[in-house]
């Protein structure tokens, strides 16, 4: 399985820690959504994302909304359901 | 000489519906409306959609699986512009979860409708009533176009009603039970009483339940697990089909009185040695 953590030990920035669905991980700090969307190679316009309980509506947001410490992130997407 | 059957068999295929299915202003083609869940393949689950001809199709919302590598979201399965999609609520066991998933569905950017569930029992996934009216109110109050999942209880649907929601949709019998339907007389007596359109949701096992469900002279059926749990979905989806326009041509048509007494269908006069 690709490990989409590694990029932290290529480059030497600092990292903030951050909540991405429930789970804990460390991101370069000045990332952005859209850099975080790209790295877990997920599409922006097939999700939809939730920052710290408020749900971003504007895609074009992603692009500029940096993430910050603490963050909790939820990305979630249709799937199968009756 | 052209056949009668010939003359008279396209007209009956198209006979029209004096009242077609339309909720909250929007008419749609198709009073069987289905699920996306438990197919055991994508491609099933599309075809079988295809057979079912309908229109709204459910979807539910989840979290990303991180740790998987391949993109598992249903809309790369299913043409969005080709269907209705209506997202549930399912598995939420409050109103304020129900209103996120809610709230999260319509951030898609396709429509602002959602099929409302509140669970209150996780053996029956019977619904949670005051949760359900609770979520409904607000929801309402946000613009959503709300079609709430309730129990076959008239004054539920009626406080539902009362609350906003576009459309009313009563179980047949619990989720998943393939039971059919329990209690046709509350079904038709909510039938009767609401303005809003009636779609039984859930319960629905085999194409003779659903006919019977339309000939209560409801709106409309959703169902799932009828659907994807049987040996041949896609074949199933198509009996489905036919079983629900049936159904609702039955109750069109009206059916003869029940009698406790034979009645002779030939004439019983000019009977040979009379």
């Amino acid at each position: 399985m690709t490990e989409s953590l590694s990029f932290v030990t290529e480059a030497p920035l600092a990292a903030v820690s951050i909540t991405v669905n429930g789970k804990e991980r460390r991101v370069p700090s000045g990332w952005t959504l859209s850099e975080l969307l790209s790295s877990l190679g997920l599409d922006a316009r097939t999700v939809v994302i939730e920052r710290n309980g408020t749900i971003l509506r504007d895609r074009a947001s992603f692009a500029t909304i940096e993430l910050g410490p603490d963050d909790n992130i939820e990305i979630v997407h249709f799937v199968g359901g009756g | 000489m052209v056949a009668h059957a010939d003359l008279i068999a396209p007209a009956f295929a198209t006979l029209p519906d004096p009242q077609p299915l339309k909720i909250a202003g929007r008419e749609f083609h198709s009073r069987l409306m289905v699920g996306t869940g438990k197919y055991s393949s994508n491609s099933v689950m599309i075809d079988a959609i295809e057979a079912s001809g309908a229109e709204v199709v459910t979807v539910a919302v989840r979290r990303v699986d991180l740790d998987r590598s391949k993109e598992e979201g249903i809309l790369h399965h299913l043409d969005p512009n080709h269907y209705f999609l209506l997202s549930n609520t399912a598995g939420c066991y409050n109103a304020t979860d129900a209103i996120r998933y809610a709230r999260l569905a319509r951030a898609a950017g396709f429509n602002e409708w959602v099929k409302l569930e509140v669970i209150g029992d996780q053996q029956t996934l019977l619904p949670d009533t005051d949760g359900l009216l609770q979520a409904t109110r607000t929801l309402v109050g946000e613009g959503f176009k709300v079609l709430a999942y309730t129990n076959e209880d008239l004054v539920t649907a009626l406080k539902l009603e009362d609350a906003g929601a576009v459309a009313v949709m009563p179980l047949a019998s619990p989720i998943g039970s393939g039971l059919g339907m329990l209690n046709p007389y509350a079904i038709r007596t909510i039938k009767q009483r609401l303005g809003v359109p009636v779609i039984v949701d859930a319960g629905v096992g085999t194409a003779s339940d659903a006919c019977i469900v339309m000939e209560q002279g409801v709106d409309g059926i959703l169902m799932n697990t009828g659907i994807a749990a049987a040996q041949d979905p896609v074949r199933m989806a198509a009996a489905m089909r036919a079983a629900v326009e049936s159904g609702r041509n039955a109750y069109l048509a009206g059916r003869m009185p029940k009698r406790e007494v034979a009645v002779p269908s030939s004439p019983t006069t000019g009977m040979l040695g009379s």
